[in-house]
């Protein structure tokens, strides 16, 4: 009796001894200084440091961020493994992290890390991959807008008429996400009878020679009478625009895209693909610094400047920022060239002299 | 293989001509002629069903592309299975040899002799070739001379291969490709045009009658039975209208004013069939596979090198991955990393459905090319008919395992003949 009573007791002394000790550093940290930000230290746990974008985009962004605030930045890499980033995250809690930015590797198998953070009174912000905890904070790019973004720019060129659909994996929640967001626009034309579905396909594991061939077999059920692809991304639309050349359509049919390739950017340059929506990742890394700042300062998850509730997959309701990507088409490409995302020369490869602004 | 499956009871008996009299005088692999009746099945169900859309040329010219890569690797993987076998290796590896070649092309020859250089592409493609050799003799090495099961040492270079083929290029995707390259992948210049198709068709007709005559003599003179002339003429016949009604198609194909003709990658992946069956059936080295296969103590103590041959088996299989990687890639103008996911299982599903038995010992290589080309003609008659990627993967596995079970009882039932 007395033991299973002494035992009941482990975790609340353990909470105890945690909040104590996590006082004690506050204090500590605020002989320091006057400042709010001053002291405070802010860990990133990477699920895998050697993709270029993060090291490229993300990681100055969030670093610059907390400079501005006079926080100090500390980092761990988990190499693509999720035991890894279990690890690191406690290591990062040990060095004294007061907010951590977690860029998951399992949105699943990280959730003992995060709700150990979470116990110990450290806010968490899961970083453009979802982790299904509703009491981390969300930060990603809206994926139902970007399907939104896609649908609205082909639609700006071709308002009525037969379009194709190249979806994701049929396994990735994103790819309905993006589907849904396209519908969204297209939905009354569809209803109207100005656009025509004549073809709609998943395609395995978003392979770009996947989508080649189902674009082959949807222009020959149509005789080649296909006005507007809307592809949910860069790789699917190469593959795309490949099939549409075979038929001396590129550049007549409208395609779209995502991600900002650089292959697809060039595709932009040269008129065969219509829209590339762009999430530029240093937006992200600024607004993750940003947050983890406000939060690691005392903010309450739901008063974070621009929260709202978003109810994730699981049923789970996360206060989040979904930042809106960018649509990148002729008009505005010299925004990827300013951002580094690609130099000029391989922006402009092959495209004629004086056709596009931002190739001169 | 194929001749010697039916040998025992080569004359038909008696006077009245029944079906399987004729198959049986004909001398043709009941296996292959199942084949073909099941692609004929499933072309006209998909010709009706698509409302007279798949018997089209433009849809067979596009059905005949789209099967080539997973063809030419499926001869390869004819002999690994063969060998008691097997790589699980070819998607990822697809996609190293690719988007390697494809930064080779774009990022540093393209700086070092200038952009679409005539020599881009000889050097692009030689390249690929070595490495492939290279990857694939490494793998083979580590199975046969380690010991390592091949399983496993495949099963790391899918892992291995891919996340290679991300290093090579950051995850980036590697595009636009060398102006010849790209030829190589079809399109609409990627062909040899009607003329040159015609020749081809004649070259190959011809070929087809001097080997009928040549294995005529040669049994004539051995002693051995021989068909009867009439089904050697029809034989040559068939084969004959076969060749040059699939060259007419291919001539009449004309999407942008110009007759296309024969495209590259299906007459790589002629060139790649014939070879492979030559290696596998006239060659030592072919027939030593089979050996293995049979029965490897036996092969062991009857002298052949068997770890050498299994290293080769690998290194040629790694070649072909190459000839797949830059059809695929011409073919897209691109490369990435995402590319050949999963291939690998469809190149198996080709060979077994082609005939091939993962017990090892038996396997043709023009089986395996006609097994790639009933894969290809479900997905793309389905993508045709508008049913979506999970359909499609339902109707493949179910077919996989129909396939291979009728092999298994077509075997079971000729023990039986054999042994009554």
């Amino acid at each position: 009796m007395s033991r299973t009573r002494l035992r009941a007791f482990v975790p609340i002394i353990a909470i105890v001894v945690g909040t104590m000790a996590l006082a004690a550093c506050d204090s500590g940290d605020d002989d320091g200084g006057d400042d709010g930000g001053d002291g405070l230290t802010v860990g990133v746990s990477w699920n895998n440091y050697n993709e270029e974008r993060w090291a490229k985009s993300d990681e100055p962004a969030i670093k610059a961020a907390l400079t501005a605030a006079g926080v100090e930045y500390i980092s761990a890499d988990a190499g693509s493994s999720a035991e890894q980033q279990l690890a690191d995250i406690e290591n990062l809690i040990a060095q004294g992290a007061d907010a951590l930015i977690i860029l998951a590797q399992d949105g699943t198998a990280v959730l003992p890390g995060v709700q150990s953070a979470l116990e110990q009174g450290i806010p968490v912000i899961a970083y453009d991959r979802l982790i299904e905890d509703p009491g981390a904070f969300y930060l990603t790019f809206d994926n139902v807008e970007v399907g939104r973004m896609q649908a609205r720019e082909v639609f700006k060129l071709v308002p009525e008429g037969n379009y194709v659909f190249i979806k994701g994996n049929a396994a990735d929640a994103n790819a309905d996400f993006l589907r849904g967001g396209q519908q969204e626009i297209l939905q009354e034309a569809i209803d109207s009878g100005a656009i025509i579905n004549v073809g709609e396909s998943y395609t395995d594991n978003w392979d770009p020679a996947v989508a080649q061939t189902n674009m082959e077999q949807f222009l020959t059920a149509n005789n080649n009478e296909v006005d507007a692809v809307v592809a949910s991304n860069d790789g699917m639309a190469g593959g795309v625009v490949a099939a549409l050349e075979a038929q001396g359509l590129a550049g007549v049919v409208v395609v779209s895209g995502q991600d900002g390739d650089q292959a697809a950017l060039n595709r932009v340059a040269l008129g065969t693909q219509a829209v590339s929506v762009w999430k530029d990742a240093r937006d992200l890394g600024k607004a993750a610094g940003e947050i983890a700042v406000a939060l690691a300062g005392g903010t309450e998850l739901g008063s974070v400047t621009g929260a709202i509730v978003f109810v994730t997959p699981g049923g789970n309701s996360m206060s989040s920022i979904l930042l809106p990507p960018i649509p990148i088409t002729q008009d505005n490409l010299n925004l990827v060239v300013d951002a580094q995302v690609l130099t000029t020369e391989e922006l402009c490869q092959g495209v004629t002299a004086g056709s596009v602004a931002a190739c001169g | 293989m194929g001749d010697t499956t039916l040998k025992q009871d080569p004359a038909p008996g008696g006077g009245a001509f029944s079906l399987a009299d004729t198959i049986r005088a004909v001398e043709v692999d009941l296996r292959i002629l199942g084949m073909l009746v099941a692609l004929a099945v499933i072309w006209l169900g998909f010709h009706i069903a698509s409302g007279g859309l798949f018997l089209t040329p433009r849809n067979l010219w596009n059905l005949s592309v789209q099967t080539s890569t997973v063809g030419v690797m499926a001869t390869g993987m004819v002999l690994v299975i063969v060998s008691r076998n097997i790589d699980l290796s070819v998607g990822s590896m697809l996609a190293f040899i690719g988007v390697a070649t494809a930064v080779l092309q774009k990022n540093i020859l393209s700086d070092i002799i200038g952009f679409d250089h005539p020599a881009i592409w000889i050097i692009a493609v030689g390249f690929a070739l070595i490495m492939g050799a290279i990857l694939g003799g490494f793998q083979g090495w580590v199975v046969s001379y380690i010991g390592v099961p091949s399983f496993i040492v495949t099963l790391g270079g899918l892992l291995v291969w891919r996340g290679a083929s991300w290093q090579v290029a950051s995850g980036q995707t590697v595009a636009p490709l060398d102006g010849i390259f790209r030829l190589l992948g079809g399109g609409s210049r990627g062909s040899i045009g009607a003329t040159l198709s015609w020749i081809v068709g004649i070259v190959a007709c011809v070929g087809i009658i001097l080997l009928l005559v040549n294995k005529r003599r040669q049994r004539h003179q051995y002693g051995f039975p021989v068909r009867p002339l009439w089904a050697e003429i029809g034989l040559g016949v068939i084969a004959c209208s076969a060749v040059l009604g699939a060259v007419a198609i291919a001539s009449s194909y004309a999407p942008l004013d110009r007759a296309l003709g024969i495209s590259n990658p299906v007459l790589i992946l002629i060139g790649v069939t014939v070879i492979m069956t030559f290696i596998a059936t006239r060659t030592r080295f072919g027939r030593s596979v089979y050996a293995i296969g049979g029965n490897p103590e036996a092969a062991e103590l009857a002298g052949i090198n068997t770890r050498r041959t299994i290293l080769l088996v690998f290194a040629l299989m790694g070649v072909l991955v190459a000839v797949g990687a830059v059809i695929q890639t011409a073919r897209l103008n691109a490369a990435t990393s995402a590319l050949g996911t999963a291939l690998e299982l469809s190149v198996i599903a080709a060979a077994v459905i082609g005939g091939t038995s993962l017990a090892g010992g038996v396997g043709s290589i023009p089986g395996a090319v006609l097994g790639a080309l009933v894969l290809q003609s479900l997905i793309s008659g389905m993508v045709l008919i508008g049913a979506d990627a999970p359909v499609q993967r339902l109707v493949v596995g179910v077919v996989l395992v129909f396939a291979a079970a009728i092999d298994v009882f077509y075997r079971k039932r000729t023990e039986r003949l054999v042994a009554t």
